[in-house]
């Protein structure tokens, strides 16, 4: 591109100074600390005697380890349910929202609230609402005539962590429909009107085809989030000893790490996040290319 | 008339939907209000309107727990939103305008690389930081959260050079005409100009900060007056549970949400406006 203004005489100075703080992220924030983890992750290190080269060791050592391999597993899962649930859900109230109703500022007010405050203070309330005798819950399914659920035990803690997840992101996704949403120009849905078509036929010929691109940018966002996912799984299945019932793949390196301080491993298996999300970039860049239409 | 009957049957349906999804999101927010607002005795009770109504748990945040901590803690964690907001700002700015503006060799390369390291995870990140902040004596301090707000990032240098991209380029020429300088540019007529991008991104870097869980307890002393809320709300919930006191940890954590819902409600269109943008320019 051959845009810009030119640097004068020392001014070449001032445009590097202003670069520094950026430079200085990417060598220890960002692409500095991503090749050191890569490093640490063929060493064995507790950060008080010597690191001692492991080799390929903690990588082998991974897929022995059952600790993490559930936390992996966990991570999966928890992706699996995640990712469709946020995507549908707010597509689907960013559609309702889009028929020029009454309240709908009203609406979009309410569902953005839990994107806006933090997972540890609505956590701390979801722990009530879950509790298994004294939680609102339970008690709307008793009035309703169904037996209690014992939401944050082992069998069904995941499902419980999805939904409080799935809760709290649903507010930002709906944004992005929206927007997708508005975009679409009105003249397709009056021009198909004419047409005979009706709401079900234009939503899946106009407007789906045509909110891929939010689609696309959705299920990007909310699957590199639901391999991040810590707050909530932190603060809902935490027991005593800081171990979860809901091990992901990120306790298991913040575990590693800071609790055990072992580097090594920690670094090896925040590698093969890192490769995960790397893999989902590929397929997701892969299924644009083929299916998401821009105009 | 049969096609508006059907027109108005589904935006009934609509109504419905939307009624039944916004009580299930706003419920936890009422209720952690409701249980703040009973004695303790009342704590489970089922019925949302408390009777009778105190304010007492929110005396007792600040009397019971031990060593004004929650003082501390509030005082901590608007400290650190601040300087991480003042931090990013600054710096993403001016590569931004730097990025956005400036013609000089390498900056496609050097941009696209910093676009790229959005794709990293945050966690890969926090191994290696953790080992040179403690070789630099400053774990149990704040300092390993302060300075990384001060080195830039990708979302808001994008964020911000997106919208200096928006500004007519006429108005450079004619600052440059009366002789002012790269760094005048951006900051007499840059910054000025780019208000809205610059409230977007501070109340982002503000929320981010503000609720961030992970950072604090890695880097922070489980000691009430050096973190955060997020972490001494965590740290409180296992003592208050215990203690049966319920009414009081649900104070704290709508007292911890009343600073973001006011920025909020006061910036709403900031807010949905950032969001909008990020997910439509990309």
């Amino acid at each position: 591109m051959d845009y810009g203004l030119k640097p004068l005489g020392r001014e070449k100075l001032w445009l590097w100074l202003m670069l520094v703080p950026t430079i200085i992220g990417l060598a220890f924030g960002t692409i500095g600390s991503l090749l050191a983890t890569l490093g640490l992750s063929f060493f064995d290190w507790d950060l008080i005697n010597p690191p001692t080269w492991a080799g390929t060791e903690n990588y082998a050592a991974l897929f022995e380890n059952k600790n993490y391999i559930e936390a992996f597993m966990n991570t999966l899962k928890f992706s699996a349910l995640y990712v469709p649930g946020v995507v549908i859900i707010s597509l689907l109230l960013a559609v309702l929202l889009n028929r020029k109703i009454r309240g709908v500022g009203i609406f979009r007010t309410i569902y953005f609230l839990p994107t806006v405050t933090s997972a540890v203070a609505t956590a701390l309330v979801w722990n009530m609402i879950y509790g298994k005798e004294t939680g609102i819950l339970n008690f709307m399914l008793e009035t309703l005539g169904f037996a209690p659920i014992c939401w944050l035990c082992t069998n069904n803690a995941m499902m419980s962590v999805v939904i409080v997840n799935i809760w709290g992101a649903i507010g930002e996704g709906m944004i992005i429909f929206l927007a997708g949403l508005t975009a679409i120009p009105r003249d397709y849905y009056e021009a198909s009107s004419l047409d005979g078509a009706n709401d079900f036929q234009q939503f899946f010929r106009i407007t789906l085809p045509l909110v891929t691109p939010s689609i696309f940018f959705q299920t990007l966002m909310s699957a590199i989030n639901a391999f991040q996912a810590y707050d909530y799984i932190y603060m809902l299945t935490r027991r005593g000893q800081g171990d979860s019932s809901v091990p992901v793949a990120v306790y298991s390196i913040y575990r590693n790490a800071f609790h055990f301080f072992r580097m090594g491993d920690a670094s090896a298996q925040a590698i093969q996040l890192a490769l995960l999300v790397a893999v989902f970039m590929a397929i997701m860049f892969w299924w644009e290319r083929n299916y998401v239409v821009y105009e | 008339m049969s096609r508006s009957f059907y027109k108005t049957i589904l935006d009934i349906t609509a109504y419905a939907f939307l009624m039944i999804g916004a009580l299930t999101m706003i419920i936890p927010f009422i209720w952690m209000i409701s249980v703040s607002l009973r004695l303790p005795a009342e704590q489970f009770s089922r019925s949302i309107i408390p009777s009778p109504i105190t304010f007492q748990n929110y005396f007792d945040l600040f009397e019971d727990l031990p060593n004004n901590a929650f003082l501390y803690l509030t005082y901590n964690s608007f400290k650190l939103s601040i300087l991480a907001v003042v931090g990013q700002v600054l710096t993403c700015a001016m590569a931004a305008f730097v990025f956005a503006i400036v013609k000089f060799k390498g900056r496609d390369f050097l941009f696209a690389l910093l676009v790229a390291t959005l794709m990293i995870p945050p966690q890969v990140s926090l191994i290696p930081n953790f080992i040179i902040f403690k070789y630099l004596g400053l774990i149990g301090t704040q300092w390993p959260l302060i300075l990384p707000a001060f080195w830039g990032g990708a979302f808001g240098t994008f964020l911000l050079r997106q919208y200096f991209l928006t500004i007519p380029r006429d108005l450079v020429d004619a600052a440059r005409m009366d002789g002012a300088s790269l760094f005048d540019i951006f900051w007499r007529v840059y910054m000025p100009l780019a208000k809205p991008a610059v409230a977007a991104l501070s109340i982002f870097v503000f929320k981010d900060a503000w609720n961030d869980l992970l950072h604090p307890l890695v880097y922070l002393p489980t000691d009430m007056q050096k973190t955060t809320l997020t972490v001494g709300l965590a740290f409180f919930q296992q003592q208050l549970q215990a203690g049966g006191k319920f009414t009081v940890l649900m104070a704290g954590a709508f007292l911890s949400i009343v600073p973001l819902l006011i920025i909020f409600f006061i910036a709403q269109k900031q807010f949905i406006e950032g969001i909008a943008l990020s997910g439509v320019k990309r």
